[in-house]
């Protein structure tokens, strides 16, 4: 309980980490205005106070503040530290890239910070105006992120797409919010539930729609189609390390308003929402696998695949149990993982003037650089989901908790298109191993890229092998505790 | 028993394997040689499997256990029984061979495919010694990335559409399974063990789904008719090395997967599904054969007498009797021993003539007959020749084949007759007939590809003089299947008559 005469330090516990970041955000544009010179350190510095940061989250637990309205429970800690991992290899990765995209502006790692800070505030949202504070907030920082080279007309183009249906994807949350706010008379999220019971709201069309269009506006945000077309442009334009970032960070923190509005806000109608998101998973696992197979530039194939890998996160979500939710907090965490180092790759081949884009400057990359088509063999497989890597135990996580939730449909769609998924990441592979090269290709292997690339390998093998670490913190993180 | 031997099989050869990459990449020899030997160091390590297996007893041994992933109740066990040990033992075997015969024909990327080859090794054996469901799915779709590999890189012409079709065609058929396996640790008291899994009884309309689940994995790999066209084409397109191992174990795995999930697991469906499945190995056998008689392409005529040869082995287990199964188990080592030893006999001389067409053969035995004496001896086991092994798995798969039908054994041993024909046949065109100029100088097999082929002869003469020493292995582990999928009466009185 918040007391208007005197505040205690105490009651800003629950924010902690997002004042913490806020204040590494300010340093960050200080430094780099009034110590230019200092700008390598920024990366740096960036990496450093995530990751204090995310040793500050990582033993959230069952910490409410503001009345309700931050939720730091065991659940948002999990999905911080997803975006914290997001940050932390989008800042090394950009360490690499800005030799060769010329990206020299200080705001960069200032952006990606106060996007984390609004991450931040969307997971542990427990009122839907929070919710829709940190949604703004983290939203605005990416658009800035995806034009920062504003030479760049590409980049130009996805900024302003993004901005636009961005803008269009936050009028119908606040539409969505403002009809659930009229017939209940609460923004508090557990509020909703108790209201929607008490007021026999429970078959009301007008709160039926306005979860309807939250619905939308959290699918544009994870790129659920069929809201997912600002996708493949945006994160074609954006600088690759953005594109990396975006993958990982705002869309753990998208599944994660997601999970805690349906679960917490509108449980009575998982059988409505189950339904409907379960046509929206195979409906974006369609879209995006499918249309991956035609893609000839890695960037956008890896931008469909981010679709596709949406839907199968959805399918824990869906299901509506616990188990459930742990699933998709694994999928997304794992994802991190093996799509980080993936793009990293790509971030890696970039030369100055060539983005090495496309999916025949991979070809014979086996013979020119056997460590780097080693890694991405490895990342690719991961991807289809094959064992003994982490994207196999993300994938059979979800299946076994969507059929234990009865979707067994939905199951074997997730089935048929990773079998179809398989031929896309299959043919980077190909191309890697059994064609012959085009280009003698030489890479430089910058700290802040090998790291990256250590990490992820780390996660998919890892967690490949040992599921155990990641699986129990997600099944015991829960909403509430 | 503390040594832990299950898991040093298997990590064995995966660590020996990566260490490769220390040895320098241009220093060819030395990562042949060292490959070699690890292969070889690992199938020493296999043999104490064969002196000190109990075989009066079905119970799993050479045991682990321990918790994997607690949360899914996911255990790491391994075992072995009588069904699955000589396929270890064939695995440690067959590698060593398929190292030999890649030594010279292989020369790009030379670490990256013995690593390949190795890391395979400790899969395949993984999956043999599997006793949690989801050890064995890890175990079973690992191996499709190193074998994607083989083929893709080191293959024919062709070998990217191969490679791509047998990735695709096996991960269809394993999601499916993996559906099914998740579906049974939930009916199934929540666990993964295979021995539990097999104490629960499951309703009729659920056994009968997850079989066509089981079916999709298993069915693919042996693989059954209908869906054997990729096999052809790997078979084809693979490297010597790969259709070695690809033939000799991979192959297997199928057969193995009905063997120790299906028919424990789902007695009912297995009794219900008995007659479709005869009839598909049926069709195997006289659509295999018939169809190897029109290839003009040597591995791809080796490849569908494989689809025949199958057949008879799913022939065997389906017809559900002690000496049919145990005929199908034999066969299954026969058919590795054999078949593996065709394909290494073709690698060597597509080393030398760089041709598969048959049409570019002829008169071989003039210009190596070392080598033809060899191929007669392999081409007579395929066919079945008494005192070879290929003669026992057929007669006791078609005398059990007898016992459910005589209808049954008449059209499978139309399959023999054709065998026959295509086998002769195919010796006829390559090493009789006028000598043609394509083979004329070339040089006979040196000591290494003899060293090569020895074991198998070995093998075809020990198997086939005295079956009893694999036989043996398998009698109380075969009994005990029966007695699961039948309920115990039927067997009895089986025993009963073969004892007398």
């Amino acid at each position: 309980m918040i007391d208007t005469a005197f505040v205690s330090w105490k009651a800003f516990q629950p924010i902690l980490p997002e004042m913490f970041l806020v204040c590494i955000g300010l340093f960050l544009i200080g430094l780099d205005v009034f110590a230019p010179k200092r700008r390598e350190l920024l990366p740096w510095l960036t990496v450093v106070g995530s990751l204090a940061a995310m040793i500050m989250v990582a033993g959230e637990k069952g910490i409410t503040g503001f009345g309700g309205m931050i939720q730091a429970d065991s659940y948002a800690a999990f999905f911080k530290v997803i975006c914290l991992l997001g940050v932390i290899l989008a800042s090394l990765m950009s360490e690499h890239s800005r030799r060769t995209e010329g990206l020299k502006q200080g705001e960069y790692y200032a952006l990606m910070v106060f996007s984390a800070v609004g991450m931040l505030l969307m997971v542990s949202a427990g009122d839907l105006m929070v919710l829709y504070l940190g949604l703004e907030l983290m939203a605005l920082s990416v658009y800035c992120l995806v034009g920062l080279p504003r030479n760049d007309a590409r980049s130009a183009e996805a900024a302003m797409k993004y901005l636009l249906m961005g803008g269009f994807a936050s009028a119908l949350l606040l539409y969505g919010m403002s009809l659930v706010y009229g017939l209940t008379g609460t923004t508090d999220i557990a509020a909703i539930a108790t209201m929607a019971a008490k007021g026999d709201l429970l078959r009301n069309a007008a709160l039926l729609g306005g979860l309807g269009l939250m619905i939308a506006a959290f699918c544009f945000k994870v790129a659920i189609a069929p809201f997912h077309f600002w996708t493949p442009d945006v994160y074609e334009g954006a600088p690759t390390a953005i594109t990396a970032f975006m993958s990982v960070g705002p869309k753990a923190a998208g599944f994660a308003v997601f999970g805690r509005v349906l679960f917490t806000g509108f449980p009575q109608f998982q059988a409505d929402w189950g339904t409907l998101l379960a046509t929206l998973a195979l409906l974006t696992m369609a879209i995006g696998n499918i249309t991956a197979l035609s893609q000839t530039s890695i960037k956008r194939m890896l931008a469909y695949s981010a679709v596709a890998h949406a839907g199968y996160s959805l399918l824990g979500v869906l299901s509506g149990t616990a188990e459930g939710l742990s699933a998709t907090m694994s999928y997304l965490l794992i994802y991190g993982f093996m799509n980080m180092g993936a793009f990293a790759i790509l971030v890696l081949l970039a030369g100055p003037g060539n983005r090495r884009e496309s999916l025949e400057d991979y070809k014979g990359l086996a013979k020119t650089n056997p460590l780097a088509a080693l890694l991405m063999l490895v990342f690719m497989f991961s991807l289809t989901g094959i064992p003994p890597t982490a994207g196999f135990i993300g994938k059979f996580y979800l299946l076994k908790a969507a059929l234990a939730a009865g979707y067994t449909k939905t199951v074997i769609g997730l089935i048929i298109f990773s079998s179809i998924s398989a031929y896309f990441y299959l043919r980077v592979v190909r191309y890697m191993y059994m064609s012959d090269p085009k280009e003698e290709i030489t890479v430089e292997y910058s700290p802040g890229i090998s790291w990256v690339l250590g990490i992820a390998l780390l996660g998919v093998v890892g967690i490949g092998l040992l599921p155990s670490s990641v699986i129990g913190h997600a099944a015991s993180a829960l909403l509430g505790q | 028993m503390s040594v832990p031997l299950l898991s040093a099989l298997i990590f064995f050869p995966i660590i020996g394997g990566f260490s490769l990459l220390i040895v320098k990449r241009e220093d060819v020899q030395a990562i042949k040689i060292m490959a070699l030997i690890i292969s070889l160091l690992e199938f020493l390590l296999s043999i104490p499997l064969f002196y000190m297996f109990d075989k009066t007893t079905f119970h799993m041994q050479f045991t682990e256990h321990y918790s994997w992933i607690p949360a899914f109740n996911i255990n790491y066990s391994l075992g072995v029984d009588g069904i699955s040990v000589l396929f270890i033992l064939l695995s440690a075997l067959v590698t060593i061979l398929s190292i030999l015969v890649s030594w010279e024909s292989i020369k790009d990327k030379v670490a990256e495919f013995f690593i390949s080859i190795l890391v395979l090794e400790g899969v395949m054996i993984g999956v043999f010694c599997a006793v949690d469901l989801f050890l064995f799915y890890i175990f079973w779709e690992a191996m499709l990335i190193p074998m994607f590999l083989i083929i893709g890189i080191w293959g024919g012409p062709n070998r990217v559409y191969a490679t791509v079709k047998f990735f695709l065609y096996t991960l269809v058929g394993s999601l499916l399974m993996l559906v099914g396996i998740i579906s049974l640790y939930m009916h199934g008291g929540h666990t993964f063990d295979i021995l539990e899994l097999a104490k629960h009884s499951y309703p009729m309309g659920f056994q009968l789904l997850l079989f066509v689940a089981f079916f999709a994995a298993f069915a693919v790999k042996v693989p059954m008719w209908p869906v054997h066209t990729w096999l052809p084409d790997a078979h084809t397109e693979a490297p010597a090395a790969g259709s070695v191992i690809l033939a000799a174990i991979l192959i297997k795995m199928g057969a193995y997967g009905f063997l120790r999930f299906s028919m424990p697991i789902l007695p009912q469906a297995t009794q219900a599904m008995m007659i479709p499945m005869i009839i598909l190995s049926l069709i195997a056998i006289v659509y295999g054969a018939i169809i190897c008689l029109a290839q003009t392409d040597l591995k791809r005529l080796i490849a569908y007498s494989s689809v025949s040869h199958m057949g008879f082995v799913t022939l065997g287990l389906y017809s559900l009797n002690t000496q049919s199964v145990e005929g199908g188990i034999l066969q299954m080592i026969n058919h590795g021993v054999v078949t593996g030893a065709l394909f290494l006999s073709i690698g060597m001389v597509y080393e030398r003539t760089h041709t598969r067409v048959i049409k570019d053969y002829g008169g071989l035995a003039t210009t190596m007959p070392v080598f033809g004496s060899f191929f007669l001896l392999f081409t007579l086991a395929a066919v079945g020749l008494p005192a070879t092994n290929g003669f026992i798995g057929e007669f006791l798969i078609l005398l059990g084949s007898f016992i459910r039908s005589p209808w049954i054994a008449f059209f499978a041993a139309t399959g023999l007759i054709l065998g026959a024909w295509y086998m002769l046949w195919l010796y006829q065109r390559i090493f009789f007939n006028p000598v043609n100029d394509k083979v004329v100088g070339l040089a006979e097999l040196n000591m290494r590809e003899i060293v090569t082929l020895v074991p198998m002869v070995i093998l075809i003469f020990w198997i086939g003089l005295y079956p009893n020493a694999m036989l043996s292995f398998m009698h109380v582990s075969v009994a005990h299947l029966l007695e699961q999928v039948h309920g115990g009466a039927e067997v009895a009185r089986q025993v009963a008559t073969v004892l007398h």
